[in-house]
């Protein structure tokens, strides 16, 4: 007999699932010990209120009706229900405010890529905290727990969402539908496209070697000063933010586990400074990702600076389990 | 210090010009051309995967290498895959063209009768998208090889398909309608490649763009 399971989903049984234990327990572990208080949110929410946070609902997939006929929607990530929670049980607390999760988030997926409907996140949100100060304790406790979760290869890709936009902006490329060409490039890291419609701007040739060669930047914090020397002011002024960040990477110590990457993007809209994406040598996948949100909880009428990550767990364990085999 | 990255390289059309791009670049090929049997080939600096083009992308996604030559067609066939593209490699142009045959009324006469054109092809993301974005209807078939002989034997009303010198349309009396895309090899990466060993892809590609 064979009942059937849909793709992406799966059962773990206890071998793994001791292990996957021991893994979000650390997380869970480190994320207190910063401070950060454990919360649980509804699974479904109303789609309405996800669309409040994000107009494609962060990139929820499933939707049901509940028994008023009530459009529900199967969260696809801990950001805009926790920025939900903030807003309502939260709306007087002064701040900053710490919060932590071990949750399921929902997503589509492509068939036969490997891809997982049900995704396991351990994350926090921190809020409250301006940038760079609270932009700098997220990369902090982000470092920690990847130190539990004992993978010292592991390495932060750190950039700002505004960043490239702000440069075109700068160098007067507007918002028409050419800078949105250029930036859409960008988006899908097709680098060979990106050249050709820099071409189309009619800009001067430093701002076009600027343009095509800033978002290939990246590595250590001298990424940050080469992309200084190309493109001038209007570069110092789009870095700003990032400068700021670096600074305070490098006083903290955390310089060797940072990627600068001036052409990192997240394809979710509530970004607004800094982002991150989480990298292990072992596995070639992105394992955790987030960013600073400082206009998300004002949506829901309590405003306020915030930031926060999620490491994806699943794919924690993934790159635990080959490092090792790597190693042995 | 580190492994080699690893590079696949696709098998066919692309691959002759491939082989003297790695020599240019000083990646010995020598093993390549004399052993059609192997698919994996260590180097010092570059440890070479020979695979079909089309398998390129997914191999790259899922960081099973590191960097993976194959054509723009096939990226743009398999559009979702998240690769980073850094490089037009320039050689091995083709045209993404629609075809019908020669003499017919292509297209226009077929939508207003009967509501849709029907069109062959192996690239079927491709002409899905291409007849969506001009506004017009068509049931696209997917073939697996001679996509010249879907008009001709009557499964379709035209083909989406990849030419080079034209001259296979011409010897099945198809002519070229319409150009979707001109196609070249290019470099991707994988994302966390494209992070982690940022100063050797780099070097790779300096290597690529400074070749005579």
């Amino acid at each position: 007999m064979n009942y059937p399971i849909p793709p992406g989903t799966r059962d773990i049984l206890p071998d793994e699932m001791r292990e996957l234990r021991v893994l979000s327990t650390a997380l869970l572990e480190t994320f207190e010990r910063f401070g950060y208080g454990e919360v649980w949110t509804p699974t479904l929410e109303y789609e309405n209120v996800l669309v409040k946070g994000d107009a494609r609902a962060a990139g929820a997939s499933y939707r049901l009706f509940d028994e008023h006929g009530q459009v529900l929607a199967l969260r696809s990530d801990m950001t805009i229900p926790i920025a939900r929670l903030v807003a309502t049980r939260f709306g007087e607390h002064p701040g900053p405010l710490r919060l932590c999760y071990l949750s399921h988030a929902y997503r589509a997926v492509t068939p036969q890529r490997g891809q997982q409907r049900e995704i396991l996140q351990a994350g926090v949100e921190l809020i409250g905290a301006e940038a760079p100060a609270g932009t700098l304790e997220a990369i902090e406790v982000m470092c920690a727990a990847l130190d539990a979760a004992d993978l010292p290869r592991a390495r932060i890709g750190l950039g700002d969402a505004g960043l490239y936009r702000g440069l075109l902006e700068g160098m007067g490329a507007g918002n028409g539908s050419r800078a949105g060409a250029v930036l859409s490039a960008l988006e899908r890291h097709d680098f060979v496209e990106l050249e050709q419609r820099v071409g189309d701007l009619g800009m001067s040739e430093r701002q076009q070697e600027t343009l095509v060669a800033l978002p290939q930047l990246r590595g250590g914090p001298g990424v940050i000063e080469r992309a200084v020397e190309l493109g001038g002011a209007d570069v110092t002024q789009a870095t700003q933010r990032l400068r700021e960040v670096a600074a305070g990477v490098q006083e903290r110590g955390l310089g060797d586990r940072v990627i600068f990457d001036l052409g990192l993007v997240r394809d979710l809209g509530y970004y607004t400074g800094a982002i991150f994406e989480v990298y292990d040598p072992a596995l070639g996948h992105v394992i955790g990702a987030g960013g600073r949100y400082d206009d998300l909880i004002g949506r829901f009428g309590s405003s306020r600076p915030a930031c926060g990550f999620a490491l994806f767990v699943e794919r924690l364990h993934v790159a635990q389990a080959e490092e090792e085999r790597r190693g042995g | 210090m580190s492994e080699p990255l690893r590079l696949a390289v696709p098998r066919g059309a692309l691959f002759d010009d491939t082989l003297s791009l790695l020599d240019s670049i000083g990646v010995d090929s020598a093993p390549l051309r004399s052993d059609s049997r192997s698919l994996l080939f260590p180097g010092p600096e570059v440890t070479v995967l020979t695979l079909r083009p089309s398998d390129v992308p997914t191999y790259v996604e899922a960081g099973a290498v590191d960097l993976g030559i194959t054509g723009k067609d096939v990226l743009m066939e398999q559009q979702e895959r998240v690769v980073y593209e850094l490089v037009d490699l320039g050689y091995g142009h083709c045209r993404m063209v629609v075809a019908s045959r020669a003499g017919d009324r292509f297209a226009r006469d077929l939508e207003r009768r009967l509501g849709a054109i029907r069109i062959a092809t192996k690239y079927p993301r491709i002409a899905a998208r291409h007849f969506e974005q001009s506004g017009r209807q068509a049931e696209v078939i997917e073939v697996k090889g001679s996509v010249e002989l879907a008009p001709i034997a009557g499964l379709a009303d035209g083909i989406v398909d990849l030419t080079a010198s034209g001259r296979t349309l011409m010897e099945n009396a198809l002519e070229v309608r319409e150009v979707i895309a001109d196609c070249t090899a290019r470099l991707v990466a994988n994302r966390v490649a494209h992070k982690l060993r940022q100063s050797e892809i780099d070097a790779l590609v300096e290597r690529i763009g400074a070749r005579g």
